[in-house]
């Protein structure tokens, strides 16, 4: 018997409309675990690097994670992975919410579609019964809606969905998959799977999912429920409200915006309003926010409460999270919280991500005002900023006029609109739109995270290691007392020599090494989440979270029955991090890629930061050009993929 | 007749504090797996959340008696301009539906309010405290009640199902065969 895993996936070929159910390899989950880590090597395996995003040789992937749909907490996670049209790197984007549960109690891990459907489809998964059903009725419909239609038409109130807007069906490059409160949104997935013709994928499953040693498992869990009630009562002190809690980002809790809406940038990642968050601001936000919102919900299993029911009068329901009511708001340069819940609720109709959208239409805005765009291209806008906005936002998921070039995000509607455009698509990594945040000393951690994480989103390598010192030495050994997530006890002495300012103080300090390793142990918690398929909002994201890497080995252990210590987890963490590596590089991943946006900091070290770079990749095992060596994937089991490298000239005679 | 004085367990349902999250019914259903914990599913919960977030419906019901036959009447709630499924709020595992029924066999399911535990289980992984748990003392006069196991409450519905007679005759012939 197969514990914690189903042990099977589903094989959807959709250009010849067949459906297969295929037993996975066990040695695959010892090598690579789940989620993540074996949708990437599927992709390694099966999609050649030379596919384009929009083939239907490119495989669109929904992986649940190793732990989703046991009894641990906030494991739900469904990873997809495909290749994205944005960066044309490997994308994985992951979505909380009840799918990937309810996918392992269908009696699969995986659903794996490739090839392309002639017409509009959605898939239907109700345990050993699965069928490709039309989808013409669904054309056009918004992605919430589209979810509540499909319930009520095959009368499984239960049932859960992920589906694509107009978004998604136009091949949007920021078009998300929503799913009830969840979404995942970056990377363009939406439009592969728009691409692919499947308008939503429904799933009903009411089998049982086994654990190993059951008694051992609970134990765990019953620790982690009493230490996520602990850690709630015990906020930390002396960092700011979203970060002294778990969850993930607890927007739509807190109503003090001042933090990021003065330290955010507004419009195209501009302007920063120094002085925005007045009392004024503040009562009227409140009360947007209470009026809009109708309750705190969470993903499966998980007490936290992350996301809200948004009902506004005149609208449809929704379910919105994290910084989205500022996103649009911000980049409109509006200064009432309620447009944010307004324009946030036709976007999730239409499925599209809510950070790099509104910074495709601030940036659009800005090339008209620098004359780079004309008014023919925005023939029949209105002016106002609210107006402006919403007029674009439909331009741009339908496709229409400049909307057409627009879709294809900043950095390829630049490439084609030309005449200088391309300076203002100014806030990319690796093609892909960033958080609008414009700081003044450069963070040598922060540094090499927006370098290298192969997502090119920040919130999805860093965590555990605060992101500033703290002011006093009271406060810092106040912090490093109870601080038993660190891997090594000297990261507690990082933090303790850790000063705001003079020698110990950024960009010097944490040195380069230091740098490495706090990188390191960072990314490391967000790759065994995502194999797990564990929330980072209760793991690799908040400071102190209930999972960690002491932790976590047993958790995989009671639940799978494979025997997994640090060091084992440690080594899968090194696996999965090289193999993803390995795909982008065979994609023509580039050392020069490694960037951030050049106004990112205002103080910026060009020396410092060739050496941060070179001693990571070193740290790493990779080459000067970040290419694993052929002695490091071959430490990791990858000697296979050391050879296809080899064969392709990529790596070279070491 | 002696009087005695047994515990009774009340369960407090605040829907306004329910997230959402059925880590109730996760647990419920562990717990009541064989051996203990040995697996999880929802579908075998003996709690179970009714749950339409659009219309902000958050409703956990629980397994109460199982019911034979179905009503003549239903009843649909309206509360606050929210507007309840049909016999929502109704706990029993009643032909008309397939809630608190195992999936597998279709037999009846009954919340036995995690007896030998210190607190029902449910009411532990509810850290939002929609589900809290009160405990009293009463005064009964009965001495013994006699409840029906799980056991009981599945051969009843089987009974309803295919008649007494046969089931005699099929427990007959399967205990020859083992
Ligand atoms: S912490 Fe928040 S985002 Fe994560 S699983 Fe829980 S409710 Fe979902
Ligand atoms: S555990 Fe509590 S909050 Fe979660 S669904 Fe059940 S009743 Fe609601
Ligand atoms: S009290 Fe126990 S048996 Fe009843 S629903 Fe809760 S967990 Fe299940």
């Amino acid at each position: 018997m197969r514990y914690a895993e189903t042990g099977f996936h589903l094989e959807i070929d959709l250009s010849r409309g067949s459906i297969e159910r295929v037993e996975s390899d066990p040695k695959l989950t010892t090598l690579y675990l789940g989620g993540l880590g074996t949708n990437a090597r599927i992709v390694w395996d099966r999609v050649p690097p030379e596919t384009e995003p929009f083939s239907p040789d490119n495989l669109l992937i929904f992986g649940t994670g190793l732990l989703c749909g046991t009894p641990a907490p906030g494991a739900n996670r469904t990873i997809v992975t495909t290749y994205s049209p944005q960066t044309l790197l490997m994308a994985y984007s992951m979505m909380g919410g009840f799918w990937a549960p309810e996918l392992k109690y269908a009696g699969y891990d995986k659903v794996i579609f490739r090839g392309k459907s002639p017409k509009l489809i959605y898939l239907w998964i109700h345990n050993d019964k699965v069928e490709i059903r039309d989808a013409a009725h669904l054309h056009g419909k918004g992605a919430v809606e589209t979810q509540e239609l499909i319930r009520q038409e095959l009368k499984e109130p239960n049932a859960q969905v992920a589906a694509i807007g107009l978004a998604g069906e136009n091949r949007v490059y920021t078009a998300s998959i929503e799913h009830g409160r969840s979404s995942a949104s970056r990377l363009g997935i939406g439009a592969v799977m728009g691409d692919k013709g499947i308008k939503a994928v429904a799933v009903r499953g009411t089998k049982d999912l086994h654990l190993a040693r059951p008694e051992e498992f609970m134990k765990l869990c019953n620790e982690v429920m009493h230490y996520i009630k602990a850690r709630e009562d015990k906020p930390i002190p002396g960092v700011m409200p979203i970060l002294a809690g778990l969850g993930s980002p607890q927007e739509m809790l807190h109503i003090d915006e001042k933090w990021h809406t003065e330290n955010f940038s507004w419009g195209n990642s501009r302007v920063r309003r120094k002085d925005f968050w007045t009392k004024e601001v503040e009562e009227k936000w409140k009360e947007s926010q209470l009026g809009a919102r109708t309750r705190l919900i969470s993903c499966y299993n998980c007490p936290m409460k992350c996301g809200a029911i948004i009902s506004l009068p005149g609208m449809s329901t929704y379910m919105m999270k994290c910084f989205t009511k500022l996103t649009y708001t911000m980049a409109a340069f509006v200064d009432d919280l309620d447009f944010g819940f307004r324009i946030a609720g036709r976007a999730t109709e239409y499925g599209v991500d809510g950070f790099s959208t509104p910074q495709i239409m601030a940036f659009a805005f800005e090339l008209k005002e620098a004359g780079i765009l004309t008014d023919k291209d925005f023939a029949g806008c209105p002016s106002d900023n609210e107006g402006k906005f919403y007029w674009l936002l439909d331009r741009i998921v339908r496709r229409e006029g400049i909307g057409d070039v627009l879709a294809n995000g900043t950095h390829w509607a630049a490439k084609q609109i030309g005449k200088g455009a391309e300076a203002y698509a100014h806030n990319n990594i690796k093609k892909h739109e960033q958080l609008p945040l414009k700081l003044g000393m450069l963070n040598p951690v922060y540094f090499l995270m927006y370098c290298t994480g192969e997502k090119a989103n920040i919130t999805q390598i860093e965590g555990q290691f605060p992101q500033a010192p703290f002011l006093t030495m009271e406060e810092r050994e106040d912090f490093v007392k109870d601080w038993i997530h660190v891997p090594d006890e000297k990261f507690k002495q990082y933090l303790l020599d850790w000063e705001i300012r003079g020698e110990r103080s950024n960009p010097n300090y944490p040195t380069v090494d230091m740098s490495a390793e706090i990188v390191d142990w960072q990314e490391m918690m967000h790759y065994i989440d995502d194999a797990l398929g564990m929330c980072a909002g209760l793991s690799s994201f908040p400071l102190k979270p209930p999972y960690h890497i002491h932790n976590l080995p047993h958790f995989i252990s009671a639940a799978t029955g494979l025997d997994i210590d640090e060091a084992g987890l440690t080594q899968v963490y090194n696996r999965n991090r090289n193999l993803i590596r390995a795909i982008n590089i065979r994609r023509g991943l580039k050392r020069a890629d490694e960037k951030p946006p050049e106004d990112h900091w205002r103080k910026r070290f060009p020396e410092l930061e060739e050496k941060l770079l070179d001693r990571y990749y070193e740290f790493k095992g990779w080459n000067h050009d970040g290419i694993p060596t052929r002695e490091t994937l071959r430490a990791l089991d990858l000697g296979d993929v050391a050879e296809d490298l080899g064969r392709r000239g990529i790596i070279t005679n070491e | 007749m002696s009087n005695v004085t047994k515990k009774v367990r009340t369960i407090k349902i605040d829907l306004d504090k329910c997230n959402g999250c059925r880590a109730c019914e996760m647990i419920c259903s562990a717990s009541h797996a064989n051996p203990k914990y040995s697996s999880n599913n929802p579908e075998r919960s003996r709690i179970r959340l009714i749950r339409h977030p659009i219309k902000d419906v958050y409703l956990p019901v629980y397994a109460g008696e199982y019911a034979g036959a179905e009503c003549a009447g239903r009843d649909k709630y309206v509360i606050d301009g929210k507007e309840y499924d049909e016999c929502a709020f109704c706990r029993a595992s009643c032909p008309s539906r397939t809630l608190f029924k195992e999936p597998d066999s279709g037999l009846p399911l009954k919340c036995d309010m995690c007896e030998g535990e210190d607190e029902p289980l449910c009411v532990k992984w509810c850290i939002n405290d929609a589900l809290v748990c009160e405990e009293r003392e009463e005064e009964a006069e009965e001495a013994e009640e006699v409840k029906p196991g799980d056991m009981e409450m599945g051969l009843e519905s089987l009974a309803d199902k295919y008649g007494l007679q046969k089931i005699m005759e099929t427990v007959a012939r399967m205990s020859k065969k083992g």
